[in-house]
């Protein structure tokens, strides 16, 4: 018999018992794609997290004055610790190591702003213009601080959204002179809302250049310097680099931690891929289900029609071919299922995507791969034993039956 | 009377028995029976003689419990499942009581059916799909489903594909049994036109009108053939 033959004979036989057919390929779509958007929402999930993390920059590293706490039992518990403070000159003498593209210092207080009448407690980071680029903020109007000399304690402000809709109302905060703590800053730009970020709300502070800040908050020391490397494969040797020159710095004292987004973040990508791998399994049970619908309603199918196998027996068809009939009728069966439960389940991570924007729900290749290959053998699996079953059948007892 | 020396059946002490329950039924007896080329031959007698298993034995969709079956001058009693099939698709051609059409399949696919089986291409099998449904006057027909049908012309669309691959013989089982006198008299008219293109034609009927109208004609009883009668002169409807 030619495939093309075999082909129309199923699509035929498969369109001549339509709530049969519809029966089965709600079944296997169902199961195919409840794989889909379950896998989609886990894996929406881990890429959540992940791109929650990548937005603190993938290349980075922080430094922080003083040893890291977790260091455990070692010659530094017995040392009186006396944490040298980072000054900007560390800050500028980790630009010379070859793995770092930008550095950023970081210095934190609060104060008092005010434009006019209206005042607000607010946040202040210091910082310099690398800054914007390492988080890659974006701005909502005018310019970052200035491209200058981290020394340099020029009397510039970038305000937070909140910050600036509070003090200016509709009246436009570009050049505007407002007061920050005892000292005069001019507005040259207000940042995009970026939502939280490092456990601050973007919209909600206010960011002078560094040395300002120092001098604003009367301390020559920084909170944090933040280092983007060349890459995010340098990130070990740049963090071991930067301990040393630090140490250098520090009449060989090693009294900085340095920290990397990484080793948070292959964490939650495990967990988050474990979790959707399970709620793959859990899906894939439905698929089973199917499958053994597939059987039963193939069986009901060739019982219906013992009097056509009868038939195709007298006409000449041997066991084989009769075999081939059924598993090609359980096989087209479940790829239409499946292709109709892709249908359903892009719908679904469709429809999620729509309610949930901020989730970015998308079925992984190999979850999609899968559900189909999986539902594919169920069919020609369960179809097995109803087609050896047609194929077997005694051709006399099958055409006595009408 | 040349095409009586080929044989195309030759059964040989032919037995078969079923086992119903704890008893065994011996369906046929000892049977032996030639039919050659061309010849027209019914098989009477009462129900449980026999008859009907002797034509699926004919038609090798049963096996003997004993004895010997020649078709053709082959000797068919061993081949295995699927040489039978092959066998049975290229020189037997079935008839049945109740049609056997397949009810989702238009009169043209269910003729087509056993060259689609058989893998013969696809623009081969259109004209010759063509050709016995005009032969049986049914060319209007042959894109209705079997419902749309009636009995003489379900039964008319049976024996096209039944003949569509040309085979020595045609087995009938009550071919008639399901059809009023008139369409019933059709199809005997069909039969016996391919009696006269040199199909052997064995038919199995109760209808003594319509057994006797063969010209050899068998009677049974009790698993034996007791009668077994060919007219001299060939009746002409």
């Amino acid at each position: 018999m030619r495939i093309a033959d075999l082909l129309s004979f199923c699509v035929n036989t498969v369109r001549g018992n339509r709530m049969r057919t519809l029966l089965m390929l709600f079944a296997m779509a169902i199961g195919v794609a409840a794989v889909v958007v379950l896998t989609a929402l886990g894996e929406g999930a881990r890429r959540y997290v992940t791109s929650e993390f990548a937005a603190l920059g993938s290349h980075l590293l922080i430094v922080l004055p003083g040893r890291s706490e977790t260091a455990g039992i070692g010659p530094s518990m017995f040392v009186a610790q006396t944490p040298r403070d980072l000054t900007i000159d560390d800050a500028l003498s980790l630009r010379r190591i070859v793995y770092v593209q930008r550095v950023a210092p970081l210095n934190l207080g609060s104060a008092s702003v005010s434009y006019l009448q209206r005042s607000r407690e607010v946040p202040v980071i210091g910082t310099t213009a690398e800054w914007l680029e390492i988080r890659k903020w974006v701005m909502d109007q005018g310019k970052f601080l200035p491209a200058e000399e981290a020394s340099n304690a020029s009397a510039v402000c970038v305000l937070g959204g909140k910050v600036r809709n509070e003090l200016f109302g509709a009246q436009s905060a570009l050049g505007e002179w407002v007061r920050i703590g005892d000292r005069r800053f001019r507005v040259v730009g207000v940042l995009g809302g970026q939502g939280r970020s490092i456990g601050m709300d973007v919209d909600d502070i206010v960011m002078i250049p560094v040395a300002s800040a120092q001098a604003l908050f009367n301390s020559s020391s920084l909170f944090r310097i933040f280092v983007e490397t060349r890459s995010r494969a340098e990130l070990g040797v740049a963090k071991d680099a930067i301990v040393e020159a630090l140490a250098a710095r520090h009449q060989g004292e090693r009294d900085v931690t340095v920290i990397a987004q990484d080793a948070v973040l292959a964490t939650f990508d495990k967990i988050f891929n474990a979790l959707t791998y399970t709620v793959a399994g859990i899906a894939s049970i439905s698929l089973a289900v199917a499958g053994i619908l597939i059987m039963n309603v193939m069986l009901v199918a060739v019982a219906q029609r013992t009097a056509e196998i009868g038939l195709l027996k007298a006409l000449g068809a041997p066991q084989k071919q009769i075999l081939y009939l059924f598993l090609s009728e359980a096989t087209l069966l479940s790829i239409c299922g499946a292709a109709v439960g892709l249908l359903l389940g892009a719908l679904g991570v469709w429809g999620i995507g729509r309610a949930y924007p901020t989730l970015p729900v998308q079925a992984p290749l190999w979850a999609v791969i899968a559900a189909v290959v999986v539902a594919v053998s169920a069919g020609l699996l369960f179809g097995v034993l109803p087609a050896r079953h047609a194929a077997r059948m005694d051709a006399v007892q099958a055409l006595s039956r009408r | 009377m040349g095409a009586q020396e080929i044989r195309v059946i030759e059964l040989s002490h032919i037995e078969r028995v079923f086992h119903v329950g704890d008893q065994q039924v011996h369906a046929l007896r000892a049977v032996d029976l030639c039919i050659a080329r061309g010849e027209y031959t019914s098989i009477m007698g009462p129900s449980g003689s026999g008859k009907s298993t002797l034509l699926n034995i004919v038609g090798l969709l049963d096996r003997p419990d004993s004895g010997r079956y020649h078709l053709d001058n082959a000797d068919v009693t061993s081949l295995s499942e699927e040489q039978l099939a092959r066998t049975r698709r290229d020189k037997i051609g079935f008839v049945f009581q109740s049609f056997h059409l397949v009810p989702r399949l238009t009169a043209a696919e269910n003729v087509e059916l056993p060259m689609m089986l058989a893998g013969i291409d696809p623009h081969a099998r259109k004209p010759r799909v063509q050709q016995a449904l005009q032969a049986m006057g049914l060319a209007n027909r042959a894109h209705h489903k079997p419902e749309q049908l009636s009995g003489g012309q379900r039964q008319r669309v049976a024996i096209a594909r039944a003949t569509i691959m040309q085979p020595t013989m045609l087995l009938a089982d009550e071919p008639t049994g399901n059809l009023d006198r008139s369409s019933g008299l059709d199809v005997i008219a069909v039969l016996e036109a391919l009696v006269e293109q040199g199909m052997a034609v064995v038919v199995v009927t109760h209808d003594p009108f319509i057994g006797e109208r063969a010209r050899r004609q068998i009677r049974m009883e009790d698993g034996r053939v007791v009668s077994d009668q060919t007219a001299t002169a060939p009746e002409k409807s």
